[in-house]
């Protein structure tokens, strides 16, 4: 299959590319810029004019939920999303039913999301068995089975110990681990930001120090057993100021923030909007300021979407009760594209967020339109607005703070290995 | 966006929250209420301003006491009144929350009185309502979590008003477990639109929300300096299970810092006027000597709380 995407705006943030040229695929993979190779004859010419021609997005954390919780979403659903999003790699976290702490489970798991022919899927296996903070799990056995780190997700994680020595295993094999900052005792029970809005609406509270006491520990922890970290869901001022410091001072820790942090704080919660239950909270202004000054400084290297479909009966509760989380896989390139204008970021610069950045952290050789590179692909207008509403999501869950708006970018082919996978 | 509790005319359509009320409104309910006040005293204790509608006594947490008052207020107007305590949370039952609620809407309620658990239920309940193209059916929040108890905190401000008349030279103090309290945020909310000219909330830190300030109030954590030149001192009950743990050693030590006594009121104005929303711990927040004293004003409220439901409840049914 030869593949010709003409006359795009071709952006590939890793080479600093950025012009109007064709993208020649061949094999499955990129086989020429600007100029055909020879003899070359296309297959299929896909007319790229006025359009924007990237590397297929990378999401570091969606969730499936399969197994044990297909009744929130399948891959099926959530894989069809994933590439009507422009995503053709992402890696899931291990909060599945039962957790992603054997190895069979992550076969099967990557087995199921092959024959779907979407999305790579880059299952992150779990630190401890059952995620239950106890037992460090297999780690050997889950990276041969396809794990490419291991994690807590957002399951306590509250004996320092076993955090201790699981790091400490890990870092002997050059494991990555990724954590979320959040001390475990400080956080129970909590379900918004401890300010302002959490006070008027009696919601119980979750204080900004629960992360920055954990970032703490864990950079002293990284510092005793030099395992490489990435810090997962960034939140709050203070915890971009403590991650910025231990760059500074050279210890091998990345991190991440949700797209929804990007965009919203504890204010959108409203009148107790379920759709902005989230995890972590949703933090002040300030705070999402200084999210959005630790990403254009480099102190966060990457936007996730932290995708997490959830059905209506578990969201149709009051505030604390409902299940947090949004969906977020087909919002992923909307709401960067809305970043990039409010910032007035060169598109470059914000691709690289979801593209090139979380190939790096997470190890990958794809992110990027180099020759011979993987042919995953996101072709897409980033003029053409669309509103959001649950007919024009995929993804089986609809859960989204975003419900109503206008967003821009909208995705016209994506192809993974060479192939389309997904045209509109 | 739109205070969800006023219709497109500014109408109040449902009773959730004090806060963003217009004082107007406010007022408007006050000054309805005081007639209802003097029904109670006559032999026939009925209007008939609610006659053929239903109201659900939706409880989703056991109160005895506010139950009963709606339950009164319903029945003054003439409404028919079905109890139902649920007394569980919705998510440990088999049934959910809007799956109750649709129930009820099929046999024609008309208003819907809910206490829940959770902060943020009777929002819930009156957005799925509009959503449904309900919003006939009007809700009224009887407390929810620790979020709101708006007819509470309307009969303590007629209680204010009935003693003390004008609010903006007055200065409140609430005293206890604010960060808790539903009644506490209510009264804030009522006490800050009807501009009041200061509301001190008075308790040690650990119970005390940490942007309490923004509510507009004044902090003090040292009761006697606290109570210094007070109008009203309004006690809050302190649960059971706030008395021991990591909140506040006991309910003895409570007591000593926080605990309303004879002693401690001589600092307020001689005039003040004591209130608790009930019901009381003798011995943890307040003293018997005080509870029963000639300040005290804790009776009245109680009366004057079916009254305020009443006139709630009438402006809400479009009288």
């Amino acid at each position: 299959m030869k593949i010709e995407i003409r006359n795009g705006r071709v952006i590939d943030p890793r080479h600093g590319l950025d012009r109007n040229t064709t993208l020649y695929i061949a094999a499955g993979k990129v086989a020429a810029l600007d100029d055909a190779p020879a003899g070359w004859h296309a297959n299929r010419v896909l007319d790229a004019a006025g359009l924007v021609v990237c590397p297929g997005l990378i999401d570091v954390s969606a969730r499936l939920r399969e197994p044990g919780f297909e009744y929130k979403a399948t891959l099926d659903s959530e894989m069809a999303a994933a590439i009507a999003g422009g995503v053709t790699s992402l890696a899931c976290p291990p909060d599945t039913d039962p957790p992603l702490d054997e190895p069979g489970l992550v076969q099967m798991l990557k087995h199921r999301a092959r024959s779907l022919n979407g999305a790579h899927v880059y299952p992150i296996g779990a630190l401890t068995v059952g995620l239950k903070g106890e037992t460090i799990t297999e780690m050997g056995e889950l990276t041969e089975a396809g794990c490419i780190a291991f994690s807590h997700a957002d399951a306590a994680l509250a004996d320092t110990q076993v955090l201790f020595r699981a790091l400490q295993y890990a870092a002997t094999f050059g494991y990555r681990v990724w954590l979320r900052a959040q001390d475990a005792s400080l956080a129970r029970g909590g379900v918004a930001h401890d300010g302002e809005v959490a006070t008027r609406l009696g919601l119980p509270a979750i204080p900004a120090f629960a992360e920055t006491i954990a970032l703490d520990t864990i950079f002293e922890l990284v510092r005793a057993t030099g395992v490489r970290v990435h810090l997962a869901r960034l939140s709050s001022h203070e915890g971009v100021a403590r991650v910025r410091a231990a760059k500074k001072a050279g210890l091998p820790v990345t991190c991440d923030v949700a797209i929804h942090h990007v965009h919203l704080c504890d204010v959108d919660i409203g009148w107790f909007n379920a759709h902005c239950h989230l995890v972590p909270p949703l933090r002040g202004t300030r705070d999402r300021a200084a999210l959005r000054a630790g990403l254009a400084d480099g102190t966060i290297d990457l936007i996730c979407s932290d995708h997490t479909p959830v059905d209506d009966d578990a969201k149709q509760l009051p505030f604390a009760e409902a299940e947090p989380g949004a969906t977020g896989l087909e919002l992923l390139l909307p709401l960067t594209l809305k970043w990039a204008r409010e910032e007035a970021l060169p598109l470059s610069a914000a691709l690289a967020r979801v593209t090139a950045e979380p190939a790096r952290v997470l190890g990958l050789e794809s992110g990027h339109l180099g020759p011979g590179a993987d042919a995953d692909v996101c072709v897409f207008d980033p003029d053409a607005h669309w509103r959001v509403e649950p007919s024009a999501l995929r993804s089986q869950g609809k859960n989204t703070p975003f419900l109503g708006f206008e967003l821009p970018g909208k995705v016209r082919y994506t192809l993974v290995g060479g192939h389309v996978v997904h045209e509109s | 966006m739109r205070n969800p509790q006023l219709n497109a005319d500014g109408q109040l359509q449902h009773l959730l929250t004090l806060e963003g009320l217009p004082p107007e409104v406010i007022g408007r309910i006050l000054d309805t209420a005081v007639p209802f006040v003097s029904i109670a005293e006559r032999d026939v204790k009925k209007v008939p301003l609610l006659r053929g509608k239903t109201v659900f006594n939706l409880f989703f947490e056991n109160s005895t006491r506010t139950r009963t008052t709606f339950e009164i207020a319903a029945k003054r107007l003439s409404a028919d009144v079905i109890n139902l305590n649920i007394g569980v949370s919705s998510t440990t039952k088999g049934e959910t929350l809007l799956d109750t609620i649709d129930n009820l809407v099929a046999m024609n309620a008309d208003m819907f009185i809910v206490r829940h658990g959770q902060s943020g239920a009777p929002h819930l309940i009156a957005q799925h309502l509009s959503a449904a193209n309900r919003s006939h059916i009007h809700v009224v929040n009887a407390g929810d979590g620790r979020h709101g108890h708006p007819t509470q905190g309307l009969l303590d401000l007629f209680t204010i008003r009935h003693y003390k008349r004008d609010f903006h030279g007055l200065t409140v103090a609430i005293v206890g477990d604010v960060l808790h309290s539903r009644v506490a945020r209510s009264l804030i909310h009522g006490l800050t639109t009807l501009g009041t000219a200061e509301v001190r909330v008075i308790g040690p830190q650990t119970l005390l929300p940490t942007a309490v300030e923004s509510l507009g109030v004044r902090v003090l954590h040292d009761m006697r300096e606290g109570l210094v030149g007070c109008d009203v001192v309004v006690m809050l009950r302190l649960q059971n299970e706030r008395m021991k743990g990591s909140l506040l050693p006991s309910a003895g030590e409570f007591f000593r810092h926080y605990g309303l006594t004879v002693d401690k009121l001589k600092l307020a104005k001689p005039d003040a006027i004591v209130m608790h929303p009930g019901p009381m711990n003798r011995g943890v927040e307040i003293d018997s000597a005080v509870a029963d004293g000639r300040h005290s004003v804790i009776l009245p409220q109680v009366t004057f709380g079916i009254a305020v439901r009443m006139a709630v409840m009438s402006i809400l049914a479009g009288n």
